[in-house]
């Protein structure tokens, strides 16, 4: 006979019930991804021992033409060797137009524009927008995960920079989809961090998250209550991070040895290069610069030695962009003192940049206290969010970690004469939904143009472009006399929507915003068809996959709802949930993808008012709980 | 409880100007860890949109209720005293003249320190306006009087916005 099983105290009873939900950190120079195991998180290593992954992708021929891909430590290995048709720092094109890309000849990649207005890759595998470069990291990491613990992923938590716009966002979500991967939730790599500190060190108060990465730049303003996660105030600069410091180094040491990089394969050593010698700079005083396997050695007027006193005056004016960005975010978060910096309790230092002493040194002058730096700055967004993936996943029963973060970048839509007018201001607390209402210009007027902007720039020229829709079918009146409320939806990942309605005759239209920037459905279809992913099994047998995993999920969540609140239904409505679980349950042995979707949607139909039910009844429970105490 | 509920009602404390901060921050968060959409990240659509209606509304309330100028305007709103701020902008000619003054003055400051002696001189008007405005609606009941400071102070947040527009420049 076997023996009985026991769970562990606390732990879930089921060891299929334990879902496996990972944090991903979709970094510029490296990715990682971690998960909670036994109550801790901590990074997935590959079977070689390695987190950390390079967020590098190369596309080759094999020896019988056919396309192959590199990703991680091999493909870095090759940066130099084949930069073409190697893409590293792919995360500062993500969401993005060709004419957005600064420096773009100073990148050995051959662009060029899509039709959607997003930048692509020429590669000898073919054209590669930045999504699907993208997407081959991630997938990565999902197979890491899913050879970790021998099971499929339920679903990850993807950080994001806090400045990310709406674009940016979108696109890394396409990515996520387009490796198969179900997003909890985009969460911001500084709200990331301050949880990982949060949990480990049982902190509360005020703390400022300086977050230097390779291509980014971010600070954020964050509150620490009793597990609740306030963000205050961010900001920062999503084209500003280690990559401009290897720039800037690059360009000082071809001035000061008379060498130009001209072919691809010499600017990408000359950065490596560079890089190198701003690594071993964190440590000592001086570096002798050399070059291993490009035609740089020789060209050199002899030795070369690079002192740190240089390095620091070449990249002064980057330091000082950080520093004036964290001066900017501190006057958002209308602390009380003028200058905000009696409130910040510590500063938290996130990404590998901030390993440069002097970035170090610039931080503890302005905030006049040593930087936090007890946690690896290169692991501590995965831990963070794996530990919110696990909450989200509902792992953690008592789950008292609650996240309240902000829009970075404010959200308007343009007016006569090409400004924009603000409908959400930065810095709101999402979910949010805010309204405002306009007019007419020409009597008679039938049709609307709403064009939606992003930024915080007054003319629309200078903010980004998210989208455009139509209002038709107003009814014809004096100019002025029609009032049209635009409605904007920020949900809890940063995605917006917008809805546009004629008050008086009530015609209506609404989006969901998919920035000019990123894929169109049919655009992911045709990827997802393309993709390596996919190329063993065909679209049908996946699709059958993700209902029946879709339906799982479903019938998993009515049923822990049922466990808890089912008190609140009477017989009949229990029966009709019941009975809908069924049902499912049978559609779901059927081999159509269709027969199980819509037995899922019926049963999402049919517990839409026990979602309510349980929705009012928990918010009277919180006030319930509040009257106790002040009587 | 419900969704039509007054921001009053949903975070239950009194429909009063005077309001203690930290209670409206506790109440927030008490009612977001509730309603927020991450609860119910595991439970299917319909439990998350319903989340979403709900968290969008506590925090609209919660906007409305931490900012004392929208806490005026909505408990005016409320008495039957809309502001009306498109239609209605006649002001007293002596607040025309100091508004002359100040945006004089910042159009002739030029450093931090000049712009942020403009923002203490403004927050000082400011605090006085506000405890007139908690006088008129709290202990006098004139929701017509306590309109009329609100749609003064309204100027003066603008111009604040301005200050801190020029702030970030430098």
């Amino acid at each position: 006979m076997a023996l009985l099983q026991i769970s562990e105290p606390g732990q879930t009873p089921n060891p299929h019930e334990r879902r496996i939900a990972v944090g991903i950190d979709l970094g510029t120079t490296h990715s990682l991804v971690a998960a909670v195991r036994s109550g801790v998180a901590e990074c997935l290593p590959d079977d070689q021992g390695r987190v950390i992954l390079p967020s590098v992708v190369r596309y080759f021929p094999d020896t019988n033409g056919d396309i192959k891909r590199q990703i991680g430590f091999e493909a870095l290995a090759n940066v130099a060797i084949d930069p073409l048709n190697t893409i590293a720092s792919v995360k500062r094109l993500m969401g993005r137009g060709l004419n957005d890309i600064v420096n773009r000849d100073k990148l050995p990649y051959a662009f060029s524009q899509s039709d959607t207005g997003m930048v692509s890759l020429e590669t000898v595998g073919g054209t590669k927008s930045p999504v699907e470069v993208s997407a081959e990291i991630l997938a990565t990491l999902r197979y890491r995960a899913e050879d970790t613990f021998n099971d499929d992923l339920f679903g990850a938590v993807i950080t994001v920079p806090a400045y990310f716009d709406d674009a940016q966002r979108q696109a890394t979500k396409d990515a996520a989809q387009l490796a198969g991967i179900n997003v909890l939730r985009l969460i911001n790599e500084p709200t990331a961090a301050a949880i990982a500190y949060g949990l480990d060190n049982a902190s509360e108060g005020v703390y400022a998250i300086y977050d230097l990465g390779g291509g980014t730049f971010d600070i954020s303003i964050l509150r620490l209550t009793q597990g609740v996660f306030e963000v205050i105030a961010t900001g920062g600069d999503s084209a500003l991070g280690g990559d401009d410091f290897d720039r800037a180094l690059a360009d000082f040491i071809s001035a000061e040895t008379d060498y130009l990089p001209s072919t691809a394969s010499e600017k990408a050593a000359l950065l490596v290069e560079a890089r190198r010698c701003k690594e071993a700079l964190s440590t000592t005083n001086t570096i002798a610069v050399q070059a291993i396997n490009t035609p740089l050695i020789g060209e050199f007027k002899g030795d070369f030695m690079l002192s740190k006193e240089q390095f620091v005056k070449v990249t002064q004016h980057l330091t000082d962009k950080t520093i004036s960005a964290v001066k900017k975010a501190l006057r958002d978060a209308k602390l009380k003192d003028v200058e905000g910096l009696d409130d910040i309790k510590g500063v938290v230092m996130v990404g590998g940049s901030t390993r440069m002493p002097h970035i170090q040194q610039a931080v503890a002058d302005l905030f006049g206290k040593p930087p936090l730096t007890n946690v690896n700055p290169d692991e501590v967004v995965a831990l963070g969010a794996a530990i919110q993936a696990n909450q989200l996943a509902g792992n953690n029963g008592a789950g008292d970690l609650l996240l309240l973060d902000v829009i970075p970048l404010s959200l308007g839509i343009e007016t006569m004469g090409g400004l924009a007018e603000r409908i959400v201001p930065r810095n709101q607390t999402i979910p949010t939904a805010m309204a405002q209402d306009f007019t007419t210009y020409k009597d008679g007027q039938t049709a609307l143009a709403l064009h939606v902007v992003q930024g915080e720039r007054d003319l629309v020229a200078d903010c980004r472009s998210l989208a455009r829709f139509e209002l038709r079918g107003i009814p014809p009146m004096a100019a002025g006399a029609a009032k049209i409320r635009v409605t904007f939806t920020v949900d809890a990942d940063g995605l917006l929507s917008v809805a546009a309605k004629e008050l008086g005759s009530g015609v209506e239209s609404n989006i969901v915003v998919k920035p000019s920037y990123g894929l169109s459905d049919d655009q992911i279809a045709t990827m997802l068809k393309d993709s390596f992913s996919t190329a063993q099994q065909d679209m049908k047998s996946r699709a059958l996959i993700e209902a029946r995993v879709d339906a799982d999920r479903m019938v998993l969540a009515t049923q822990s709802a049922l466990d808890i609140d089912g008190h609140l239904l009477n017989t009949d409505e229990a029966g009709v949930i019941t009975a809908s679980i069924a049902a499912l349950l049978i559609a779901k042995e059927a081999d159509d993808a269709a027969v199980v979707e819509a037995a899922t949607t019926d049963l999402a139909k049919v517990t839409e008012a026990f979602a309510a039910m349980r929705m009012n009844s928990g918010i009277a429970k919180a006030l319930a709980g509040k009257n106790i105490e002040t009587i | 409880m419900n969704l039509q509920a007054t921001d009053f009602e949903l975070f239950e404390i009194p429909a009063q100007f005077a309001q203690d901060r930290s209670v409206l921050d506790t109440k927030w968060k008490d009612l977001q860890r509730e309603a927020h959409p991450d609860k119910f990240a595991a439970q299917g659509a319909a439990a998350q949109r319903i989340a979403m209606q709900w968290s969008v509304r506590i925090n609209e309330a919660y906007n409305r209720l931490k900012d004392p100028l929208k806490r005026a305007t909505y408990l005016c709103e409320l008495n039957g005293a809309p502001i009306e701020a498109h239609t209605n902008t006649s002001m007293p000619p002596a607040f025309m003249m100091m508004q002359i003054e100040w945006r004089e003055a910042l159009e002739e400051a030029e450093t931090a320190a000049e712009l942020e002696l403009i923002e203490h001189q403004t927050a000082n008007y400011k605090r006085e306006k506000l405890s007139k405005i908690e006088q008129f609606i709290d202990v006098k009941h004139d929701y017509a009087a306590a309109a009329n400071e609100v749609r003064a102070l309204m100027f003066v947040a603008r111009f604040v916005g301005e200050i801190e527009a020029r702030l970030n420049k430098i």
